[in-house]
């Protein structure tokens, strides 16, 4: 979410938060009139400030240094700093857009990738300020612990989608073979593993510490790699319902942004005290109105629109197909009032485009939540960013922190009102079963084939 | 797990371990360590005695130590007893048990969590909690409904629509709850509510998936069900008996009155356990048929042919075993060599489980996890070493045992477009003519 943050100026903020040392923790209620009484302050001494009732005790953790490129700041030199920390997120927003051309241009080979890099980097970003929160540098084999369970949970996800899109390449191979059928129980051996060390590892005096730890690890990686595989999975459905959508959510962010920035009036959310309804509203209006025109745009071209599937002759991802009726131009009849206003009977409209307006509002509506999420979640462990990697912007967290709901949401909304069970993991489950359950299923779908009128009784292939 | 505790006695070793401690409690600042600065008050609230007046009154005259064993050893018999009349009961009753316990186990979790963040007064908290449960039990017992009956639920129009688009309203409800979560947020407890909603997500995790895993291996059969459960409730007490009268080399410092002739012990004396009970389990229909849902009467039957994993085959045994035991054959079921690797399980990894709980229980210094059953503490101080059971046997079957679910498979392809429909059963029907169980002939039948 593009708050504005001084960056320029000093720790001004965010000292004033930082609290005295917390000797008076008995006196804790220096903000809040609820009474501490002696019992809950002697549990209180017992779990450690960790578990303490108010978030004022924990220190600020300082930010990584500026990253800001040398050349930036050469060029920069001469502005104030408000306008320098301006040009810098400019600069920066239209690098990143850059960058998404470019890998969009370069396929969903490089897209998958870049969507794995992405996903690594997020859980680095949590994991760290875990680490910092507790002080659990050296706490024995936990950095190992979670970076093992990233591989195993990852090495699941993409065992079901590789089983699932490369359905052919993978019957061609022995040991992929072996793999992919056992492919659960390799997976949970390698998780059990890694739980059987945690518990090995537990030390005395720290359980509570590696256990909130372990926590932590599991919390970030149902964010962030369950939703990155579901971002893939999206991918794998056209491109263009990976583009949409996540352009819808960065426009939001802009949008909602510019307009706060020159109408902004009433404050939206006590959480995030810089946005306001009038940004709210107009980013909501501006995305849909974008939505629908990129949606108009990208639905003419295959490379968009088509499924991505792996061609095992020429060993790569083709996007070629007869487009779905989605992306073929319809009529459609508009109602009454907004003939008299626009003077045209009908309008020829992809139907994709009025999937786009539910994409887009989602992305304005309940997207934005997913960034109070994260800034509630920076609030409570006083951190101003989640990392450092994108001068002026922050973490590839902070970027990406709207997309998460996002990318769930598309891809419940195409299992639910888009398309039906994949073809090819129907297909991979039938060739697994027992011969004669195969025989019964073939003479049942024959009748119903037949029934349909798809197949000819009489006809002998 | 069994471990005795002297729950009339205050535990000898809690004075010593304040004393240890006591210069950790002059740490300011965040401390890494699990400090104690005050002598251990009384055990957190739930510590009222449970025990029953009857019970009380039959055991008053014995010294506290062969009370407490007795308590703990009619509760037992007890527990075992319940379990036998549910399994009478059948499948339906089963399922609702299951949804009880896994309830009740949250609730005891997430109580816990409320002590130990004071947070009783955090605004929603409690509700959203258990809006959340309902959520994910909502999502999966829709899953479950709709790949089981898939009969009924499509003659009814309404069930129809909340099947189809099922995924959608789950998850529309999630986004409301994470919606009210956000909005809820107030301005000094962030860290708590975040700390809470962490917690009860991997609450759900723990409790909710795996339970519903229990019932997916139920309908299996319910041998599936009771061969696991019951492997892990000998295990715990094998491995507490053999730990009682042979018990000498701890086993891990996590658990200090766990010892290695018990696990070791427990590990076999569950193999033979597994072995005898499936032998006898294995001959009756009731618990080796999956469990179907009837359309005709509307009832769960378990009526089929028994699969070939259920019929007695004759086993050569090898020639070192031969001289041994003097015969030369054996007659076994297959499933108790499944039941083979379901007991080494329970009594190998499955103690992982308690040690995981233990050391849950002394991070966050709790003696039980409630105090539901007298004797032994709450629901999840019995079933914490099941749920990594419970995960084991529902992936055991999916690689092992069985594909996937036929009729699931059929739902599933009549959804497709009819494209894909025609190229699917084009591919079938040449990997059929491969294999030689169609040849063009047949075609015409």
């Amino acid at each position: 979410m593009l708050e504005l943050r001084h960056r320029g100026a000093g720790p001004g903020p965010g000292a004033a938060g930082a609290p005295p040392p917390r000797e008076g923790e008995a006196a804790g209620g220096d903000h809040e009139t609820e009474s501490t009484s002696d019992k809950e302050t002697d549990i209180d001494d017992r779990y450690g400030d960790l578990d303490s009732r108010t978030d004022s005790d924990l220190p600020e953790i300082p930010p990584s240094s500026d990253r800001t490129p040398e050349i930036l700041k050469k060029a920069l030199s001469g502005l104030s700093s408000r306008w320098k920390n301006w040009w810098i997120r400019g600069i920066l927003t239209l690098t990143m857009i850059s960058l998404f051309f470019l890998i969009i241009y370069m396929g969903s080979f490089m897209l998958m990738p870049s969507v794995l890099s992405i996903q690594v980097k997020c859980f680095h970003e949590i994991i760290t300020i875990g680490y910092r929160v507790y002080r659990s540098y050296d706490l024995p084999w936990f950095r190992t612990l979670s970076w093992y369970f990233l591989l195993c949970v990852n090495y699941f996800f993409y065992g079901e989608t590789v089983a699932d899109y490369f359905a052919t390449f993978v019957q061609r191979e022995e040991q992929l073979q072996f793999l992919i059928r056992y492919h659960r129980f390799i997976s949970f051996a390698l998780y059990l593993a890694g739980f059987c060390m945690f518990v090995l590892s537990l030390v005395k005096k720290h359980y509570r510490l590696q256990f909130y730890m372990f926590a932590w690890t599991h919390v970030t990686l149902l964010i962030t790699v369950t939703q990155s595989h579901l971002v893939i999975q999206n991918l794998f459905e056209g491109m263009i319902w990976f583009l949409v959508p996540i352009s819808s959510v960065i426009c939001n962010d802009i949008t909602a942004y510019l307009f706060g920035f020159f109408f902004g009036r009433t404050p939206l959310i006590k959480l995030s005290p810089k946005k306001t309804w009038e940004g709210f509203i107009g980013g909501f209006f501006s995305t849909v109105v974008f939505g629908f025109t990129a949606a108009y745009v990208l639905s003419k071209y295959q490379y968009f629109v088509c499924p991505v599937e792996y061609r095992s002759d020429v060993n790569s991802f083709v996007t070629e197909c007869e487009p779905s009726e989605l992306f073929r131009l319809q009529s459609y009849a508009l109602p009454p009032f907004l003939q008299a206003v626009l003077r045209w009977e009908t309008v020829s409209l992809y139907p994709f485009q009025i999937h786009s307006v539910a994409l887009s509002t989602f992305a304005s509506l309940i997207g934005p939540f997913g960034g109070f999420f994260a800034s509630g979640f920076k609030r409570a462990f006083k951190i101003k960013d989640f990392a450092n990697t994108i001068p002026g912007h922050g973490g590839i967290m902070d970027r990406f922190d709207c997309q998460y709901l996002m990318a769930t949401f598309v891809h419940v909304y195409i299992t639910s009102f888009i398309r039906g069970p994949n073809p090819s993991k129907v297909l991979q489950q039938l060739l697994v079963l027992q011969p004669e359950q195969q025989l019964n299923i073939y003479r049942t779908l024959k009748t119903h084939l037949i029934e349909k009128g798809l197949l000819q009784p009489a006809l002998k292939v | 797990m069994t471990e005795l505790r002297q729950r009339v006695a205050h535990e000898p070793d809690a004075p010593p371990e304040d004393k240890e401690s006591e210069p950790e409690a002059k740490l300011d600042g965040e401390t890494a360590s699990d400090s104690e600065s005050r002598a251990e008050p009384a055990p957190p609230p739930a510590s009222a005695d449970d025990t029953p007046e009857v019970l009380n009154r039959a055991l008053s005259n014995l010294s506290s130590r062969w009370k407490n064993w007795w308590v703990r050893g009619i509760l037992t018999l007890a527990m075992i007893a319940f379990f036998f009349i549910i399994i009478y009961l059948g499948p339906m009753v089963l399922m609702i048990i299951v949804m009880c316990v896994q309830i009740k186990c949250f609730h005891e979790i997430i109580t816990i969590g409320y002590n130990v963040y004071h947070s009783y007064d955090l605004p929603w908290f409690r509700t959203l909690s258990w809006y959340f449960l309902l959520c994910v039990n909502y999502f999966f017992y829709g899953e479950t409904v709709t790949d089981y009956f898939f009969t009924l639920v499509q003659r009814e129009e309404p069930l129809r629509i909340l099947s189809k688009y099922h995924r959608f309203i789950s998850f529309t409800l999630y986004l409301t709850g994470f919606c009210m979560f956000v909005l809820s947020l107030v301005k000094k407890h962030y860290r708590l509510q975040f700390y809470m909603f962490g917690w009860t997500h991997v609450t759900l995790l723990i409790v909710v998936t795996q339970s519903h895993l229990v019932i997916h291996n139920l309908f299996e059969g319910m041998i599936w069900f009771i061969v696991p459960i019951s492997c892990v409730i000998c295990n715990d007490i094998m491995a507490y008996m053999f730990g009682f009268f042979f018990g000498r080399t701890p086993l891990i410092k996590l658990s200090p009155k766990k010892t290695w002739e018990g696990f070791i012990g427990g590990f076999f004396a569950t193999v033979v356990f597994g072995l005898l009970l499936s032998y006898v389990m294995s001959g009756y229909r009731c618990f080796v048929c999956p469990v179907e849902y009837n359309n005709d009467t509307n009832s769960f039957t378990v009526d089929c042919e028994p699969s070939d994993l259920f019929r007695l085959q004759e086993y050569n045994i090898p020639g070192v075993i031969q001289s041994v035991i003097g015969w030369k054959t054996v007659r076994m079921y297959p499933f108790q060599i499944h039941s083979v690797a379901l007991s080494t399980f329970a009594s190998l990894i499955g103690p992982f489980g308690g040690f995981f709980a233990s050391g849950f229980k002394r991070a966050f210094k709790i003696k039980d996890f409630a105090n539901t059953i007298p004797g032994h503490g709450g629901i999840m101080d019995r079933f914490d070493c099941q749920y990594l059971m419970a995960t084991f046997v529902n992936v055991y079957i999916a690689s092992f045992i069985r594909g996937p679910n036929p009729s699931k498979l059929i739902q599933q392809f009549l959804t497709l477009r009819p494209d894909q429909q025609l190229h699917i059963f084009n591919t079938l029907r040449s990997h059929l003519i491969d294999k030689g169980m169609l040849t063009a002939a047949t075609e015409d039948e």
